[in-house]
């Protein structure tokens, strides 16, 4: 909106959210920047949507400061509240309304009137694909139009900050990369979104990402720097008895993780070994195995070295 | 502007929620109708026909008049003829007659020397005339039954020897202001609106917030800058039109079926109802913060609903109950309506008659909101 916008939309340092003993959020320090889709990755219960309900205020931090475009949280959520937008993580529109009449009550809670509102409203629908459903009840809707509905309702009052609580868990992958789609015209157009999500390929599109396990944040940064930073080595071998070499391999000196996929065991070596590909030709477990190489790291490996997921 | 606009918002949101929700509206009207008309012609405290035995022992004449005296007064109707006292027993146990009239075979001579036929007026210390002339055995775990029979004690039997019976002079004369004829419709219709409205009412209200939790609305909700006091006020709205509404079918069914008055102070019963509905809505909103689930709420509202039927005075008299049972009954408001509206319907009361009622009305729809709007909370924790 103005030119005085802080660069930093959210900032928050040590914030702690513990629940009757559990640290839920344990020690984040976040600075999410104007203009780019911030997401928070994680298994489900590390703590991904506690820290965003802190952001917005919904749960009061046990510990920790948090500052939203240039707010104090929790101390002025309801100032905040004009200014962002918020998906819930289920659907949480009302499903015995109309996609207009949820709009339309919407657009009034938020204060918008006159020709703004209509303008808004019609924008909306056209943008979200919802003017030919605009009749038909929220509840009786497929899981991706409801996605619609529910992103449309969120960005009606334009705020330049969107929170999105993992928004593509109930909709096919069609919806989903079209969800996307929206999401960068809504960065274009200046808006910043923080976004969580346990889907890998997300993940990889969103400008930077927080690693959350246990309610730590393991790593952040860009994907792709966080791939060239991830401290070890892909290979990937193919032959039989993959189950059997995994177990062999698993623990031994210098592996950090192995994996299958599909016909193939995805193994990741610590980068101190200069080269992995001919460390584990060398190795006798990997006898009989058709082809090993080397190969592109992608965010699951990143993920699997940053949180514990591949040391048990 | 924004408050009152997200009050209305929110208001056409329930109506158009309430609208849908066929059964529900089904039974905003179907409630107070169906109960009236049940009540209104079920509930009766002047009890007839009583079922009862009869064990005539004396066979005569004289017994059968007897017998039908006591029929004629309608009191008891006579069911069954049993020969012993130990069948009339077992009737009575089993339930097939509430009470047993057993006539002695020396009837005849009990009758002709009872002061009951109004010959003449024996010394009391007399063995002889002092002795009843038949016996009743009853069920007395029913009061009301036991009371009933217990009315006929000192039936006069002049009429045997086809006399008029003696003017007795009563001791104290009874003048019944406002229900001469002892109607019981006249005491039941207006209270129901008191139970009725406590049901919907606290039921709706109490429901209200927690369906919003429930369907999953409320973290979006409270994400949104909408403010407690707004979504409380705009929540309301839709069921003050609903009680007004049930309140008017009550009391017009009310008027044509049981000719049951609204009274001169009309504006006085709808200043009273919309009080009425309002502290009872105010009620539902505090329940609906406590409940979690829709279940807990309606389990808080029979909570609330069976002392408000038992103890208001709507079905026994308030003055009747121990001192710390009206205390309790003084904290629920259908107590205080229950004065109210028989008040304004049934004996020309005004507000101002019944002040202290308003006013602990008044402040009981304060206190409820304010309690409600601060234990709701724009947060999940």
């Amino acid at each position: 909106m103005s030119e005085a916008k802080p660069e930093i939309v959210v900032s928050a340092s040590g914030l702690v959210k513990s629940f009757k003993g559990f640290r839920a959020v344990d020690g984040l320090d976040l600075t999410i920047e104007r203009g780019m889709i911030y997401g928070f990755l994680g298994p489900n219960g590390s703590g991904k949507t506690t820290a965003m309900r802190m952001l917005t205020g919904l749960l009061t931090p046990t510990e920790g400061k948090v500052e939203v475009l240039g707010l104090s949280v929790p101390k002025d959520a309801e100032t905040l509240k004009y200014k962002i937008g918020y998906m819930t993580q289920s659907f949480s529109l009302y499903g015995d309304l109309t996609v207009l009449e949820n709009l339309n009550f919407m657009a009034t809670i938020y204060g918008l009137h006159g020709k703004y509102r209509k303008r808004r409203i019609a924008e909306v629908l056209e943008r979200y694909e919802l003017t030919d459903l605009k009749g038909r009840f929220a509840g009786k809707m497929s899981g991706g139009q409801r996605q619609r509905l529910a992103l449309a309702t969120a960005v009606l009052h334009e705020p330049p900050l969107l929170f999105l609580d993992e928004p593509t868990s109930a909709v096919d992958p069609e919806s989903r990369r079209h969800f996307w789609e929206q999401l960068f015209d809504l960065v274009e157009a200046g808006t910043s979104i923080v976004v969580t999500t346990h889907f890998m390929d997300e993940a990889e599109r969103c400008h930077k990402i927080a690693i959350m396990e246990s309610g730590q944040k393991r790593a952040d940064g860009a994907p792709k720097d966080l791939m060239a930073a991830m401290g070890a080595n892909v290979v990937e071998i193919e032959g039989p008895n993959l189950r059997d070499i995994r177990r062999k391999l698993l623990g031994a000196e210098g592996i950090v993780a192995a994996a299958q996929l599909g016909a193939r065991l995805r193994v990741l070596v610590t980068d101190d070994i200069a080269d992995p590909q001919a460390f584990l030709e060398d190795k006798p477990e990997t006898d009989g195995a058709s082809l090993i190489e080397r190969v592109r790291p992608n965010l699951e490996d990143v993920f699997v070295t940053a949180t514990g997921e591949g040391r048990q | 502007m924004r408050p009152l606009s997200r009050i209305a918002a929110i208001f056409f949101k329930e109506l158009a929620q309430l609208r849908r929700d066929r059964m529900t509206f089904g039974m905003v009207i179907m409630i107070p109708l169906i109960q009236l008309i049940l009540f209104g012609y079920a509930i009766n405290t002047n009890i007839r026909d009583i079922p009862v035995a009869v064990v005539d022992h004396s066979q005569t004449a004289i017994s059968r008049i007897l017998i039908q005296m006591v029929e004629a007064t309608r009191v008891v109707k006579v069911t069954e003829r049993l020969y012993s006292i130990e069948e009339a027993q077992d009737a009575i146990k089993s339930a097939r007659v509430r009470a047993a009239f057993i006539l002695p075979d020396d009837l005849a001579q009990r009758i002709v020397r009872s002061p009951a036929t109004g010959f003449e007026t024996p010394p009391s210390t007399d063995e002889e005339t002092s002795r009843p002339v038949a016996q009743w055995i009853v069920d007395g775990s029913d009061t009301m039954i036991a009371g009933a029979i217990k009315g006929l004690r000192n039936m006069p039997l002049a009429e045997i020897f086809r006399q008029a019976p003696n003017r007795s002079t009563p001791t104290f004369e009874v003048a019944l202001f406002f229900n001469p004829e002892q109607r019981t419709a006249i005491n039941i219709v207006p209270g129901l609106v008191g139970i009725i409205l406590t049901m919907t009412m606290i039921m709706f209200t109490s429901a209200a917030i927690v369906r919003e939790r429930e369907r999953g609305n409320m973290e979006m909700l409270i994400n949104t800058p909408v403010r407690p006091m707004e979504l409380m006020i705009g929540k309301i709205i839709p069921y003050i039109f609903i009680g007004l509404v049930q309140t008017g079918i009550i009391l017009g069914l009310g008027h044509l079926l049981f000719n049951v008055p609204f009274g001169d102070k009309i504006l006085d019963l709808f200043a009273g109802t919309l009080l009425f509905i309002g502290a009872s809505l105010s009620l539902g909103l505090v329940l609906s913060t406590i409940a979690q689930t829709q279940l807990q709420a309606t389990q808080m509202t029979v909570f609330v609903l069976m002392p408000s039927i038992l103890l208001s005075g709507f079905m026994f008299p308030y003055e009747g109950m121990p001192v710390i049972a009206q205390y309790i009954a003084e904290a629920l408001p259908a107590t205080h309506f229950m004065r109210m509206v028989r008040g304004f319907i049934l004996r020309d009361a005004g507000l101002i008659d019944l002040h202290k009622d308003v006013l602990w009305m008044c402040g009981f729809f304060v206190l409820g909101m304010a309690v409600a709007a601060l234990r709701f909370k724009k947060r999940l924790d």
